[in-house]
């Protein structure tokens, strides 16, 4: 193989051979999708590209078992149209690092597994890695391995499904995904709150979240990000709660939430399409999208910590923050440096949670740890089920930490 | 009786021992946590899986997580497997111990040690019972939401091992899309925390790894789980057809209409019958099949829901609509159904099966079940969660007639080979255990099941824990043949058949 190969392995037999050989040569090789997270993780050390691009097509779809079944490379947006056209979706409503990264190409479904991308839906309908059912991969051996299949219920063997929901392709090549897909909400709306500070909207996010009313978006906006909704929001601080179901339920529902939040702050209703479009920019994190020098943290923390940590780290350096996931998930961008230290040392501070730095340069992303060290145990267990994967180290190393 | 399944071959020299050991365990718990007694070990020798029973060699019940550790790095030391217990209600044989092994069971560790409502997570000792999580928090508007129809009994330990799911998990996932965090002793009697409050973890999905690994990775003494706001109300509604075909179709049109309802239940006649005798649930006995169909929500949302159902299942030519009037009589259709298990063996000796399939594939499925129990002669009864295609045949036999019970566990393996054959899994919610042990080749190949064995080496070198369970005896059993086959390699932690050992 040369240095700057990329191979095109156009069946699971191809990416078996390709690793296969790789393995055999002890040669590193970098596990490419559509290219959009390159940005993302350690820069690879890597001496050549398997790419996933032509290793594309759904594979099984029978919209009314709920499951979809499609080859790693299937870029995004064809999953998303054959879904749109049964009126069906992905529920965990996954991120599109594009905007943030400032890159081009596609995103694949294998991607979107490999990185165990979510959204603003995570805190109702799961993450991406509760709804992948089954995999097809290839280990860094070049053996092809299955795990999971295509129910709901599985509990047969060891899951090692959720193990490669989000290894950033260290542990295997996705070769097929299987996934559950659900049926789009009727209607949706958002109950927006403007004026609260940080921690009144963490308060009202956590009384929201404790009222039967199934919010299935929880995220606040303070007023240095709001005016990057343009004219969804006010270019107030605005606290913003998504319902969405059958039209009669959502009514029920609105009406309820609305007599709540009306105690804390300033009440509107946004409707549907003005709910699509604001949920896509929070998901894409559109608010840091501008000044792509800066280096952008995804935190995640018990809900509560959230906004603990963004008035901490303010007393210290620069910082911008936003807050989804009722407050748990805190996109921070930061001034000038990314201060690691600082942001790690206060998430430990505030009952333990993670940061991983997924917009820096790539000097910054060699230098500093990526994703969250982890303590020692786990970090010695993590290597170990490493070595049963990839057992000569040649899957994306260094990709998640320098030394796997 | 014969057995159709085998255990590993106890080890001679540690039950030899067994004098020694007791006296060694006394150092490490108190009295009142070591039960060595015949007489008292006798509940642990077996589960729900009643057909096998093994004496352990002792009992611990230990009362904290560092005893838990003392005991497990003792016996890693000393080469002595463990099988770790909730309250042991398996139901395929996933507790049951063995003469060279200790039980330990996580019974005594039943505090619930915070409830945090703004964050939504509730942190429990391992044994404390599922529903009593649920009851905890009940007068504050909250729930846990898996709810598997042991409930009353078995233990969030238990529930994590087995990946626990229940009626309503249509809605809300099963035990690992609803649990945050562990505390975990590993085999050496190192504690890990994995997880907590915040919603993901970095690294490696370890906690996704550990829920369902059947005692195997590790024994968890504490869990925090995640706190869902109580629905304002929940409706069932019995819906009667006249074939199991019809009630099929419904569920698969209800579910592609883009309706989630939060349980639908199936039971096929003899199950009506049965639970009917049992339950007086007031169920109709007309019909060839039920659906109980749960909805949850305002009056006015339910309303709107059911009456999307019930358009559906006119569709399908329904012969009876129910629906309860009442918090009693909500109570009593779920009676009859949570009961199932129960009113079952009062009648008969009887396996559960648990198959999941393919919504498609329902219909069929069932259909080839009624041919697979008659050609055994053995009569059996259809209840299971409908909506997530996880099937429960109930064959029913006479466990005094050792003829029809080694039937029974044939007509059952042919069942699970079926549920594989139609796209689905051996497993939905009850676990492998030894039940399904010998069928994993069926559902995987080699290299699959050598992916697991490696992982779960990494896990426990030595395989101490719950050794005789899920993964194939081959190459494992003494000396028995089969040594170097893929399979064993992999037992011992090697990598894969390229033949390059593991760093």
């Amino acid at each position: 193989m040369s240095l700057s190969e990329i191979q095109y392995p156009e069946s699971e037999d191809d990416v078996a051979r390709i690793v296969s050989q790789a393995h055999a040569a002890g040669l590193p090789i970098e596990v490419r999708g559509g290219g959009t997270k390159i940005g993302l993780g350690r820069p690879s050390q890597s001496a050549s590209v398997l790419s996933l691009a032509k290793l594309t097509g759904i594979t099984n779809y029978d919209p009314s078992e709920l499951v979809m079944a499609a080859r790693a490379g299937t870029p995004l947006h064809e999953i998303e149209a054959a879904l749109a056209a049964n009126n069906q979706m992905l529920t965990f409503e996954p991120m599109d690092h594009r905007p943030l990264l400032g890159v081009d190409g596609e995103p694949t479904i294998g991607g979107v597994f490999a990185g165990n991308i979510s959204g603003p839906r995570r805190i109702q309908a799961g993450a991406a890695r509760d709804n992948l059912l089954g995999v097809r991969f290839v280990n860094g051996s070049g053996e092809i391995v299955k795990s999971g299949g295509r129910v709901m219920k599985n509990v047969t063997g060891l899951d090692l499904v959720k193990l490669l929901a989000g290894p950033w392709g260290t542990l295997g090549v996705l070769c097929e995904v299987i996934f559950k897909v659900l049926p789009k909400p009727e209607t949706a709306v958002t109950i927006a709150v403007s004026g609260l500070n940080d921690a009144e909207a963490a308060e009202a996010m956590a009384a929201a979240m404790a009222m039967s009313v199934e919010v299935s978006g929880a995220a606040h906006l303070p007023l240095s990000v709001a005016y990057r909704f343009g004219d969804i929001l006010k270019g107030e601080a605005t606290t913003v709660l998504r319902l969405e179901g059958l039209t009669p339920s959502v009514d029920v529902r609105t009406e309820r939430l609305v007599v709540e939040m009306r105690r804390r702050g300033e009440v509107s209703v946004l409707d549907a399409e003005a709910t699509r479009d604001l949920w896509r920019d929070i998901r894409d994190v559109k608010p840091f999208a501008v000044q792509r020098t800066k280096p952008v943290w995804r935190v995640s923390v018990a809900p509560s910590a959230g906004h603990q940590l963004v008035a901490a780290l303010r007393l210290k350096t620069g910082v911008d923050a936003f807050y989804d996931w009722q407050g748990g998930l805190v996109w921070l961008q930061m001034e000038a440096e990314p201060e690691a230290d600082l942001v790690r040392q206060y998430i430990k501070a505030l009952g333990g949670g993670h940061a991983t730095l997924v917009r820096a340069d790539a000097a910054t992303r060699a230098a500093v740890p990526v994703f969250e060290p982890q303590p020692r145990a786990l970090d010695a267990l993590s290597r170990r089920i490493k070595d049963q994967f990839d057992p000569g180290g040649i899957l994306n190393p260094g990709r998640m930490t320098a030394s796997m | 009786m014969p057995e159709l399944i085998s255990f590993l071959e106890p080890d001679s020299a540690v039950i030899g021992r067994r004098p020694a050991i007791i006296a060694d365990l006394a150092q490490l718990l108190p009295e009142s946590c070591l039960i060595t007694e015949e007489r008292e070990l006798m509940p642990f020798d077996t589960d729900a899986f009643v057909s096998y029973r093994r004496m352990p060699l002792a009992v611990v019940l230990p009362e904290t997580t560092a005893q838990v550790a003392a005991v497990l790095k003792y016996c890693n030391d000393n080469a002595i497997s463990v099988v770790p217990r909730g309250a042991g209600t398996s139901l395929s044989g996933g507790a049951i111990p063995q003469e060279d092994a200790i039980v330990i069971g996580v019974s005594k560790m039943n505090q619930i040690l915070e409830v945090d409502y703004a964050n939504r997570a509730a942190r429990v000792q391992a044994g404390v019972t599922n529903i009593s999580i649920s009851q905890a928090v009940d007068a504050d508007g909250f729930f846990y939401a898996p709810d598997p129809s042991s409930q009353l009994a078995c233990t969030i330990g238990g529930n994590i091992g087995m990946n626990s799911g229940g009626a309503h998990c249509l809605k809300y996932g099963v035990t690992t899309n609803n649990l945050m965090g562990v505390k975990m002793v590993m085999f050496d009697g190192s504690i890990v925390d994995i997880g907590g409050k915040a919603l993901d973890s970095s690294g490696y999905d370890l906690l996704g790894l550990i829920c369902g690994s059947e005692g195997q990775l590790g024994i968890v003494t504490e869990a925090t789980v995640r706190l869902l706001a109580k629905p304002e109300g929940a409706r069932p509604v019995l819906f009667g057809f006249e074939t199991s075909v019809a009630a099929g179709a419904c569920v698969t049109d209800i579910i592609g209409a883009g309706i989630i309802p939060v349980a639908i239940e199936f039971m096929d006649k003899p199950a009506i019958e049965i639970c009917e005798a049992f339950a007086h649930a007031g169920y109709p006995m007309d019909v060839e099949a039920l659906l109980i169909v749960e909805v949850e929500g305002s009056d006015a949302e339910m309303d709107a829901m059911l009456a999307r159902i019930i358009e559906i299942a006119r569709r399908h030519g329904v012969k009876t609509i129910r629906e309860s009037q009442s918090a009693t009589e909500a109570a009593l259709i779920w009676k009859g159904r949570k009961s199932a298990f129960g009113a079952t063996g009062r009648i008969a000796d009887y396996i559960c099966m648990d198959g999941t399939v393919p919504l498609g594939q329902l219909s069929y499925v069932l259909a080839k079940t009624s041919e697979i129990t008659d050609r055994y002669g053995l009569r059996v009864a259809n209840v299971f969660h409908a909506g997530d295609g996880n099937m429960h045949p109930l064959i029913l036999f006479d466990a005094n007639d050792p003829e029809e019970s080694l039937k029974a566990e044939m007509a059952g393996n042919d069942i699970l080979k079926l549920c594989v054959d139609a796209g689905g899994c051996l497993t939905g919610e009850h676990g492998v255990g030894i039940e399904k042990r010998d069928l994993m080749r069926h559902q995987y190949s080699d290299a699959d099941l050598a992916q697991q064995m490696r992982v779960r080496a990494a896990f426990d070198p030595k395989w101490i824990l719950n050794p005789s369970k899920v993964f194939p005896l081959e190459g494992r059993n003494g000396s028995q043949e089969g040594n170097q086959s893929t399979l064993a390699l992999a037992a011992q932690g090697g990598a894969g058949g390229t033949g390059k050992a593991a760093a």
